[in-house]
């Protein structure tokens, strides 16, 4: 690596790989740095490495990544894999560790393409071993090839129907689906239904992965008002609620998914503005058409500014690599209007379809603001439900105070998987908007490095 | 658990509390010990609970293991080497 590049993108999924190709191509010195050893983000992962021979099972959508990868391959883009990015400052000097080196570098631009995580779902029993998120299981999937019979899948969210109909196609049983999105989901969504139908394809895809897992006799049991996972060392069993009678399922597995959520912690700790969104639940970037933030220099493509998908994450890229160039003096701004022009309206056609899907897959209340005491909302501290509560009746007002009240939010994931929980819960504790509760505030470095290379960075 | 991974990958030998465990080339440590049904990789430092792998990329820290010595290693990040000794994490790392 270089200690100066035009362009550093950070992310190598979908949008990360269109940005800094797009950029690359235009004649522009472009890094791009990744956590995983390979390009792909989480929805392409290990896309070009052909773990499974049978393409049915993993599906076209998939595949689709291939282009991307090969293109950024073909490009003059040093893409660095394996290195974690644990610092973006707002002058752009970004602090970078691979291998248990760390070193700093900067950019004259910088476009944070950190993209999404799945939403924490706080119920008891979610830390038990044998619980995985179903993204996580897909992971394990796509990278190795390694399946888990018998799982029991629980939660809302087009993800958790894919990666059951993905074991299905491979001929892995699965024991159960129980969707916890309730009847009211489709009455909302309806409104949004027309908006979404350009999308038809996408839509039809969905119903017949649904009435496929149905013909294989796999259960779908719909209406779980309630869920709890039992075991003490691992997970052996769920508990489900339905029409208020509990039943349960012995089983070692279980996947959770309820949607998934920007990856935050880079822009939040370079000092982008975030704002709540009440339609994702969930804080989006705050970005212009352009994809800049509010910081000078620092711009924020794919999921971080709001979940749209691979499709839209791509188009978002290309976007802010576009505009990067023009940045750089690499573009004039007709030029940069011109190419960009396609890509902002297939943007605008692919978010069509996003009301009408977080709608239908809205996580109901109960299983984001857990109503049981002892349920853990900070996994890394083991924080339980019932502190976070106390914590406010004492006085605490916001995420922030309540890390010196519980230690809630201080540990390695550094909020991650409770920081969502834990605005929601302080804003309906103490009958405000999440809006104005706002979030834990996130310093660097966001991912954890050893003091040693800390005391190693050497400076010109 | 089941390996329907149809590549070629070489074979890699690790050891995992001191029993041999055959990996794939390729894989993290994370998906080797769950292929072989090890699902819990740790003990919190808090209350002592089991933790094993839960997001499988690199976000929730529950996957931390000892490797070669080394404390506090993401096992769903680190791909496996060959004679990579593994072991169980108990509480807080030393």
């Amino acid at each position: 690596m270089k200690s100066h590049y035009q362009i550093a993108v950070i992310g190598a999924g979908p949008a990360g790989m269109a940005a800094a190709t797009v950029a690359a191509e235009h004649g522009a010195s472009v890094l791009l740095l990744d956590e995983q050893a390979k390009a792909g983000g989480q929805i392409y992962r290990a896309v070009a490495e052909q773990k499974i021979n049978d393409q049915n099972i993993l599906g076209d959508d998939y595949y689709k990544g291939r282009s991307l990868v090969s293109e950024l391959a073909a490009s003059d883009v040093e893409h660095v894999g394996g290195a974690t990015v644990w610092q973006v400052s707002p002058e752009r000097q970004i602090g970078v560790s691979k291998d248990g080196v760390a070193q700093q570098l900067t950019a004259d631009r910088v476009i944070i393409a950190t993209g999404a995580q799945e939403r924490p779902f706080p119920i008891p029993g979610w830390t038990l071993p044998g619980v995985v998120n179903a993204g996580g299981a897909q992971v394990l999937l796509k990278s190795s090839g390694i399946a888990v019979p018998d799982a029991v899948f629980a939660g809302t969210g087009p993800l958790l129907y894919l990666v059951a109909y993905q074991y299905m196609k491979a001929g892995i049983p699965v024991r159960a689906i129980l969707d916890t999105a309730p009847k009211t989901n489709t009455l909302a969504a309806l409104p949004h239904l027309p908006a979404a139908l350009v999308n038809i394809g996408a839509l039809m895809k969905g119903r017949r992965w649904i009435a496929s897992l149905k013909a294989s006799g796999i259960p779908i049991i719909k209406g779980i008002t309630n869920l709890r996972l039992l075991g003490d060392d691992a997970v052996s069993g769920v508990e489900y609620r339905r029409r208020g009678s509990w039943q349960r399922i012995d089983t070692a597995h279980v996947f959770l998914h309820q949607g998934v959520v920007p990856n935050t912690n880079l822009a939040m700790a370079a000092g982008c503005a975030h704002r709540w969104s009440e339609a994702q639940l969930c804080w989006h970037a705050v970005t212009d058409a352009w994809a800049d933030s509010n910081v000078a220099g620092l711009a924020i493509a794919g999921d971080g500014v709001g979940i749209g998908g691979a499709r839209a994450s791509e188009y978002s890229g290309r976007i802010a690599g576009l505009s990067a160039l023009h940045q750089c003096g690499q573009l004039d701004i007709a030029e940069r209007d011109r190419l960009a022009q396609p890509f902002h309206r297939a943007l605008t056609s692919e978010m069509r379809m996003r009301p009408f899907l977080d709608a239908l897959f809205r996580p109901p209340r109960q299983f984001r603001i857990p109503a049981d005491d002892a349920t853990i909302v900070c996994r890394c501290e083991e924080v339980p439900a019932a502190l976070v509560r106390q914590s406010v009746e004492l006085g605490c007002t916001g995420p922030n105070q309540l890390k010196s009240f519980s230690r809630c939010g201080m540990g390695p994931c550094q909020g991650r998987f409770c920081g969502l929980t834990v605005s929601e819960m302080i804003a309906e504790a103490r009958g405000m908007p999440v809006a104005e509760v706002g979030t834990m505030r996130i310093r660097p470095p966001v991912k954890p490095l050893m003091l040693g290379e800390l005391a190693d960075l050497t400076t010109d | 658990m089941r390996r329907i991974d149809t590549s070629t990958a070489r074979r890699v030998m690790i050891e995992f509390e001191g029993q041999p465990l055959e990996a794939r080339q390729g894989e993290t440590v994370a998906a080797a010990l769950l292929a072989a049904n090890h699902w819990s990789f740790r003990t919190t430092p808090v209350s002592g609970a089991a933790r094993g792998p839960f997001c499988m990329m690199g976000v929730c820290f529950d996957c931390l293991v000892e490797i070669d010595g080394m404390a506090n290693r993401q096992a769903c990040m680190t791909e496996v080497r060959e004679g990579m000794r593994v072991n169980r994490q108990h509480g807080a790392a030393p």
